[in-house]
């Protein structure tokens, strides 16, 4: 191979042309950026940057010696198989031998009344950020909409900036991959920190003259707000893909070596790429995490190098967390194919805890822990093989096991 | 080499004791403790857990 292309220069791509370098690939490698910046770290931008204790500057990654023709702010339009191209925007097609996948999400937008309005926003890049840290000023009013992982991060880190906060979703509670018990946790700690708290009710239509002044929401009340923030997940970069003839669901559908399903010269990466999940019965699946696209693009770019009968496969289970006020959340496999979730271990001052999801079937599909990271870490191996522990057995193991958080009787509740 | 980890930065995930469990270990209180003195033939394995962490914690000196 002499060009290796990647397309998509956060941190999947990012660790794609890492892992090909490190593995002795001197060849042509072109990473292919839409956005101006050189990667960037995006966990920040919900919390740290927001708060300003973490600079622009200090979400780069470190690129160190690394040697890559960077092509930013240059948007792929196009796959060309055939001819073995990336098509872009405004540029020359550009010839790879190989190329990875990895343009990863976009911030799903909302198209309702009022959406041109000065003060709407939505969060997914640096740019995002940085619009959005300037409205979080005390004493004004921020309406969320959408309580899932960012939604809930923006309210933990406005309120901590003493902006009046209230955060809406049409689902019954907040953090919905959690599950109900967990959710309703989350529903409390936002109260608790003076959120104002509406579900099961979504926007009608933004309105103000120029700039945003009021919301009118679905059970026909109305919120004033400075700014709105639509925190209502993520859309698939993967348009530009529609005529490459490869299997789309919409993310690129892979095998567990990341090798795209119609052709072995192409791969994906992060949160575009569908990839057997053990956990979801091995079903193809996309799994947005920081740490999954950190591992898919480290696999992806060595196995690029490599012809497809020697490429290894990916099998980590998904390991995501969230920080919100004094918590920190963090969680193992997947919760959300969980059918109800049980309180496994807690302390008896009841501020740290880690329940389990549970399926149908009782076992464990996935594990949440707060405050308590050790734990969690003894809960990661219990995963590794992909294989869903047995309730039963987890329960067994836990009560011979002197380093636990604390056993709750049984059918304690969360 | 040395190991260096910015504990102002780090927020126990967890990813470096993943990759190098004999290296980099959580306390019961759930802060970090690692080796500072790394043999070299570990540089791999070092390399890994600098990339893995989600908070760039994690620095190499020769």
């Amino acid at each position: 191979m002499r060009r290796l292309v990647v397309v998509g220069a956060s941190l999947a791509g990012l660790r794609a042309a890492q892992a090909a370098r490190n593995a002795g690939y001197d060849g042509e490698l072109i990473v292919i950026g839409q956005e101006q910046h050189l990667p960037y770290t995006r966990p920040p931008l919900s919390k740290e940057l927001l708060h300003g204790t973490q600079t622009r500057d200090q979400c780069a990654f470190p690129l160190g010696e690394l040697q890559v023709d960077w092509r930013l702010g240059t948007q792929a339009v196009g796959l060309d198989r055939s001819a073995k191209q990336v098509l872009l925007a405004d540029a020359e097609p550009v010839a790879y031998d190989r190329v990875i996948v990895a343009t990863g999400c976009r911030a799903r937008q909302w198209h309702g009344t009022g959406s041109e309005l000065a003060g709407v926003h939505t969060l997914r890049s640096l740019d995002d950020a940085t619009a959005l840290a300037a409205e979080l000023v005390p004493g004004r009013r921020l309406l969320i909409v959408g309580a899932g992982f960012i939604g809930c991060e923006v309210a933990a880190s406005a309120r901590s900036l003493g902006v009046e906060v209230t955060l809406v979703d049409i689902a019954e509670h907040p953090m919905l991959p959690l599950g109900r018990e967990l959710g309703q946790r989350w529903l409390g700690m936002h109260q608790d920190h003076g959120v104002d708290v509406r579900l099961g009710v979504g926007i009608e239509a933004l309105t103000g003259a120029g700039r945003l002044a009021t919301a009118e929401l679905s059970d026909a009340t109305r919120v004033d707000a400075d700014a709105v923030l639509f925190a209502l997940g993520s859309q698939i970069n993967s348009e530009w893909l529609a005529d490459s003839r490869l299997e789309l669901n919409p993310a690129v559908v892979c095998d567990s070596t990341l090798t795209s399903s119609q052709d072995p010269d192409v791969l994906a990466a992060g949160d575009v790429a569908a990839v057997p999940v053990p956990l979801a019965g091995g079903l193809p699946t996309r799994i947005e995490h920081w740490t999954t696209a950190a591992e898919h693009g480290q696999l992806a770019g060595r196995n690029a190098l490599l012809e497809p009968h020697e490429r290894a496969t990916h099998h980590t289970p998904p390991y995501f967390w969230s920080d919100q006020y004094e918590l920190k959340i963090q969680a193992v496999g997947c919760p959300a194919l969980g059918a109800r979730a049980e309180l496994i271990e807690a302390s008896a001052e009841g501020d740290r805890l880690v329940a389990a999801c549970i399926s149908d079937d009782d076992h464990v599909v996935g594990v949440v822990a707060v405050n308590a990271a050790k734990r969690l870490a003894w809960y990661r191996r219990q995963f590794t093989p992909g294989v869903p522990p047995a309730l039963s057995e987890l329960r067994a193991e836990l009560s011979q096991d002197a380093s636990t958080l604390g056993i709750p009787a049984a059918g304690a509740s969360l | 080499m040395k190991v260096h980890v910015d504990m102002n930065l780090c927020q126990s995930h967890g990813e470096c004791v993943v990759v190098a469990p004999d290296v980099f270990e959580l306390g019961d209180d759930d802060v970090l403790v690692w080796q500072e003195d790394v043999d070299e033939s570990r540089r791999d394995d070092m390399e890994a857990a600098v990339n893995a962490c989600p908070m760039m914690a994690i620095r190499l000196e020769d």
